[in-house]
């Protein structure tokens, strides 16, 4: 029982870390798909930001630099997705898993020699008094500037969506294009600029990933992190309130497989490791049927198919 | 008339920005008498001018040398057949196309209109059959995107305000923060009125507005248009329903093959003057069942007993319904879209599950048959939505002809297309409506078209039971009264037919009996020759008769 | 309500190609080609003698084409695990996972059935790793009809643990203990072993998938169960009111088309491996679901896609050790060739 208790403890404290850059991604996909689109090369994304934000951190030393430089890359990646499937029509699943493999190709090429490569990167900084309150204060405030910055970023992006005039043109674009249109909205440049927007946090979630959590580069590090995120989004009902949500449970699953590996629980690693994955299925089956009702009307076509 | 050189000052006069002002960020919360209306309406200069309009597509010239004047405080009705080019015309005055020729000039000057923005910055609003309302977002949320300036923080207090204050000065009463998808169509329609008021529009144009409305509604928004016209507005109305034209317009312009057959005043013309303009003949025989039949107690073709399907706070779920349809009748369905009349269908296709209750077919509960038995025991349907449920969009038309239905024309598991072409036209011969060549694929037919590849399909297979939705729709007037006549033969060789429709006239025309529905209850089941249009009308919108 | 002409007019682009497909194709891996030889160029090669080096030991040479023939077999049968679902509107994106366990299934097979003949050894492999492929993609289409999770994010997903569960084994009980520490199975039994093709690696798991392409294309255009899928696929809520049993063909297309991929597999590990062991697949289920899309999903085209993507793909491993790229890099140019070919192809209409 005691140990119990402490691993589920251990889990949640170790959750909000990894759970940062999924919630980037998470952040970004959301955008993306408020505007009618979606992405699967947010995978890709993420490999950018995590591979140029970390070679812009050992070539420079200067993290803030290299966290932009993270961002700039993912949205730069995102970019040929959205001229391919906003200008050129093409099928917005299959370019977005070209992004993916494009995204992979760039960054096991460009990284290749950055391999084993350490850096100082991004640190926790504990925030005073709050830092010390039982089990949160680990948790919440001891966390590097970038988890700081999302934790912020979700009420923002909340409060852009519903009460701006450019997050009602956004919403309006993904729910109809033609209604957009008749209001006087392009409907493609708002999508271009979502998807642009939507790889921009997807390269800071990467940048995060391997400046602050793992201080390394390796080929293909995110693992599927990207296509979480897309299935967080659904979880998520396309809020960004709800997606730190669903980040936290995905960032459980880490710390939950990480403290039995540390306790020595008697499981093979790999089923540790599948945690994560299937956490998230089991997530999106419980939830999906309440979810789908919020699915703007945009991407029906291309997310709801048949059935 | 006036002629132009006297029309600069008229059109400043008439220009004068007390409307432009309306959805301007108000500095100060100022009374609604004086933010809304557009001042007194100059009566002799059309606030809308076209002259010489036309425009040709391939194959056709859908609208050649059309002239007409629309006047501020006044209702113009565009009356015309389907196809008779009333939204050609529309279109080129809400910026779509381009015409070929032609000039349209506002307050007498001369303006050139490229697209949808032009027409709003000159005032021009539109309201579509298919409305362009964002169901997912509030009222508000919606009349804010069309809003011509506005900060970047959508300030919704004042916005609500403002709904709240032309929804009253116009009778509109709406909730400016219900979302358009939990709204009926008529008021979805009111959405639209307050959008184009909000966003300066002085020329509302409206696309057949009353096909969503029940009866009643219809009355409720003539007397939305007084009061638009009091406040000088101009109504351009496109209708292809006489009673509508001869109740409100006080002028008319009939078009009849992209042509201007005649404009006329108000009242200046009879129905049957304004029929004969339209179609250029006299009307088609109506088709009428004359012979309505008393159903006698025998084994029911069709039989719903206290059946209820989904929550009960959706008004489209069905609660207890519960009737009898027997050989050789046609039972009709009357309602407001949206009030259960889709699932009474789909339920007994088995498509929607029953919470309670029994569905019988020929005395046989059919609660536990599969759809293909369903169907096979003599079921056609026709859905309401060819294109969204009849019909597969890749495929040609005689693949679409034996949908559900290919192990009739092919015996075993390879497919010979030759042989089921023959068969195919062999059960089709006689019917008499035209279809589009076999190898036409679906998605590139007209509305026409689908729907008289769906009623061959469905009526050449005589069916015992056939539930017809809206089944005269897309089709010209003559393509119609032969699709009545074909629903009244099915029903001379003893089938019974359950006939869904948003047309009063065309139910009380055919049925036997009519029933009637509101949030899905069965709100009256009468014989039409017992009630009047009205009291249907009322019983169709919640209030008793 | 459209806006067809003003839509339009607000999205064209500056490519407005009137070429027929197939040139447009030709012309998009002419520019994806120029665009990666800037990228040699950039890097310091010579992309003239990259490319006459990477011609000549492909498709001019009998180990080249045979090297293309190897990896045509998993594209083609991936693509198909794509292409069949895709007929009644599913989206299968799980190839890779589903050829994982199709190989896990046939490995197993191979390892424990004890059988001496390949007359029913060979045969009851393929049959385990359409199984196994089955079973992985049953997974997301039952998720599907039961709780209606999104099959895409599904069989993505499903696609990770696949790789993880087969790790388990090799790493696990299935490790060959004689294998110097490596995460291999004991090698397969001679009876187990798809027989070469030829003098190089090609062997005669080749028509495996060239009778999937076959059996495909019959039942799709010419039979009353490939009518009845394409009405599924084509408009779902018509198809379901005309009596045609929907979740019957969604099950079976699904099924079929994990079964297929689960058959590259078990070509992977008895034509190529001989042992099962991690990292048998380098995205190749992910590779046959482009070569599907850029086939329209139409088998036939399917071969022809297929080849391209395997031949770069050679070209790839080429290019690595004549150029020094990390193997990940050939990525690069398949990403451009297919940016390129699906740009190209597609007309540009204003929305879908």
């Amino acid at each position: 029982m005691n140990i119990f208790w402490l691993v589920l403890g251990g889990a949640f404290t170790g959750a909000v870390g990894p759970g940062v850059s999924v919630l980037y991604a998470t952040y970004g996909e959301v955008i993306t798909e408020r505007a009618g689109r979606i992405n699967l090369g947010i995978e890709g994304s993420m490999l950018m930001g995590a591979c140029f934000g970390f070679l812009t951190a050992v070539e420079t030393g200067n993290v803030v630099v290299a966290i932009l430089a993270g961002g700039l890359a993912g949205s730069l990646l995102s970019g040929i997705h959205a001229y391919l499937v906003v200008f050129r029509d093409t099928n917005q699943l299959a370019t977005g898993l070209a992004v993916t493999l494009f995204g992979a190709g760039v960054t096991a090429y460009a990284g290749r020699s950055f391999v084993g490569s350490s850096i100082e990167g991004l640190n926790p900084v504990a925030i005073p008094l709050f830092s010390n309150l039982p089990v949160v204060g680990r948790a919440l405030f001891q966390q590097d500037l970038l988890a700081y910055a999302a934790y912020a970023l979700g009420p923002l992006l909340w409060a852009f969506l519903h009460y701006t005039k450019w997050g009602l043109s956004l919403r309006a674009v993904g729910e109809s294009t033609n209604v957009a249109f008749a209001a006087g909205r392009n409907p493609a440049r708002w999508q271009v600029a979502a998807i642009m927007a939507g790889g921009l946090l997807a390269g800071l979630g990467g940048a995060q990933l391997s400046l602050a959590l793992t201080h390394s580069w390796t080929e293909g590090m995110t693992a599927g992190r990207g296509f979480i995120a897309v299935a967080l989004v659904i979880f998520g009902m396309w809020s960004p309130l709800r997606a730190m949500i669903g980040a936290l449970l995905f960032g459980g699953a880490i710390g939950l497989q990480l403290q039995l590996q540390s306790i020595g629980a008697p499981i093979s690693p790999f089923i540790l490791d599948m945690f994560p994955y299937i956490i998230t299925l089991a997530v999106l089956t419980v939830w999906t049927g309440a979810a789908l009702r919020a699915m703007p009307e945009g991407l029906k076509g291309v997310l709801k198919g048949t059935v | 008339m006036v002629s132009l050189t006297d029309l600069g000052e008229l059109a400043s006069a008439a220009a004068s920005p007390v409307w432009r002002r309306v959805a301007g960020a108000p500095a100060v919360a100022e009374p609604a008498e004086t933010l809304l209306g557009l001042g007194t309406p100059s009566s002799d200069v059309p606030m809308l001018s076209l002259r010489g309009i036309t425009k040709r597509f391939p194959g056709v010239v859908a609208n050649d040398g059309i002239d007409l004047d629309v006047f501020g405080g006044k209702v113009h009705a565009i009356l015309g057949e389907n196809g008779a080019g009333k939204s050609t015309l529309m279109k080129i005055i809400y910026g779509f196309y381009r015409p070929d020729a032609g000039s349209i000039s506002m307050d007498g000057q001369p303006v050139v209109i490229h697209s949808p923005a032009d027409s709003r910055r000159l005032g021009i609003g539109m309201v579509f059959q298919s409305f362009s309302l964002v169901p997912a977002l509030t009222v508000t949320e919606n009349v804010a995107l069309f809003l011509p300036q506005q900060g970047a923080v959508l300030n919704r207090p004042w916005l609500e305000r403002r709904v709240r204050e032309v929804s009253a000065r116009y009778g509109l009463d709406l909730n400016p923060r219900a979302r358009v998808a939990d709204l009926s169509m008529g008021e979805r329609q009111k959405v639209e009125l307050i959008k184009l008021i909000l966003a300066n529009a002085r020329v509302l144009i409206l696309d057949e507005p009353t096909s969503v409305l029940a009866p009643h509604e219809v009355d409720g928004l003539f007397s939305v248009f007084t009061e638009l016209k009091r406040d000088g507005y101009a109504i351009l109305f496109i209708t292809h329903k006489m009673r509508e034209v001869l109740a409100s317009a006080d002028q008319v312009t009939v078009l009849r093959r992209g042509k201007a057959a005649g404009t006329a005043e108000g009242g200046a013309l009879t129905a049957q003057q304004l029929v004969a303009l339209m179609l250029g003949i006299d009307a088609p025989k109506e088709v009428r069942n004359t012979a309505r039949v008393k159903p006698r107690p025998q084994t029911a073709a069709l039989e719903f007993n206290r059946v209820s399907t989904g929550s009960a706070d959706d008004p489209r779920s069905l609660k207890e319904v519960s009737f009898q349809m027997m050989p050789g009748e046609i039972l009709g369905i009357a309602g407001v879209s949206g009030n259960g009349q889709q699932e009474l269908g789909e339920t007994l296709l088995g498509l929607r599950s029953r919470r309670q209750g029994s569905v019988h077919l020929f005395g046989h509960d059919i609660g536990r048959w599969p759809l293909h038995r369903i169907l096979g025991s003599g079921v056609a349907y026709i859905p309401e939505d060819a294109l969204g449920m009849a019909v597969v969009p890749q495929m040609r038309v005689t693949e679409n002809l034996v949908l559900g239905d290919i192990g009739r024309y092919n015996g075993g598991l390879w497919l010979d297309w030759r042989a089921i072409q023959t068969r195919l036209g062999q059960s089709l011969e006689g019917f008499p409506l035209p279809l589009a060549r076999a190898e036409a694929r679906a998605d590139e037919l007209s509305g026409g078209n689908l729907q008289r590849l769906v009623l061959a399909r469905e009526l050449t297979r005589g069916a015992s039971v056939v539930v017809a939705y809206y089944p005269a729709r897309g089709l010209d007037l003559v393509a119609a009264e032969k699709t009545r006549q074909l629903l009244m033969d099915c029903r001379s060789r003893g089938a019974s037919v359950l006939l869904v429709s948003e047309d009063l006239d065309e139910l009380m025309a055919l049925s036997d009996r009519l029933m009637v529905m509101y949030q899905g209850k069965v709100a009256g089941l009468f014989y039409p020759e017992n009630v009047t249009l009205q009291e249907v009308g009322l019983l169709m919108t919640g209030h008793h008769a | 309500m459209q806006f067809p002409a003003a839509l339009r007019r607000a999205q064209s682009s500056a490519i407005n190609l009137t070429a027929p497909p197939i040139a447009r194709s030709v012309a998009g891996i002419a520019l994806a080609l120029v665009s990666f030889g800037a990228f040699l160029l950039v890097i310091g090669r010579n992309p003239l003698s990259a490319y006459a080096t990477l011609f000549t030991n492909t498709l001019a040479s009998p180990s080249g084409l045979s090297e293309v023939a190897v990896f045509m077999i998993p594209f083609v049968l991936t693509g198909l695990a794509a292409a069949v679902p895709a007929r009644v509107g599913l989206i299968n994106v799980g190839g890779e996972g589903q050829l994982y366990l199709g190989a896990w299934a046939a490995t197993g097979i191979a390892l424990f059935s004890g059988i001496g003949t390949p007359w029913l050894m060979l045969p009851l492999m393929v049959l385990a790793g359409f199984a196994g492929g089955a079973a992985w993609a049953g997974i997301a289409i039952l998720l599907r009809r039961w709780r209606n999770v999104n099959e895409v994010i599904c069989t993505l997903l499903l696609n990770f643990v696949a790789i993880l569960f087969v790790n388990i084994f090799v790493f696990g009980p299935w490790k060959n203990t004689g294998g110097y520490g490596y995460p291999y199975t004991a090698d397969f039994s001679p009876a187990a072993i798809l027989p070469a093709l030829g003098d190089f690696r090609l062997h005669w798991g080749l028509v495996l998938p060239l009778l999937g392409v076959v059996v495909c294309y019959v039942v799709i255009n010419h039979t009353r169960w490939g009518y009845n899928m394409r009405a599924v696929g084509g408009n779902v809520e018509a198809a379901r009111r005309r009596g045609i049993g929907v979740g019957k063909y969604l099950l079976l297309a699904m099924l079929a088309g994990g079964g297929l991929a689960g058959i590259a597999g078990m070509s992977e590990v008895a034509g190529i491996q001989h042992h099962l062991r991690p990292g048998i697949s380098s995205e190749f289920g992910y590779l046959g679901f482009l070569a599907s899309w850029l086939a329209g999903h139409n088998p036939l085209a399917l071969l022809g896609t297929a080849f391209l993507l395997a031949a770069i793909f050679v070209a790839g491993d080429l290019l690595q050790i004549s150029a020094g790229l990390p193997s990940a890099a050939i990525f690069i140019l398949i990403g451009l060739v297919l940016f390129m070919v699906l740009g190209l192809k597609s007309r540009g209409r204003a929305q879908p």
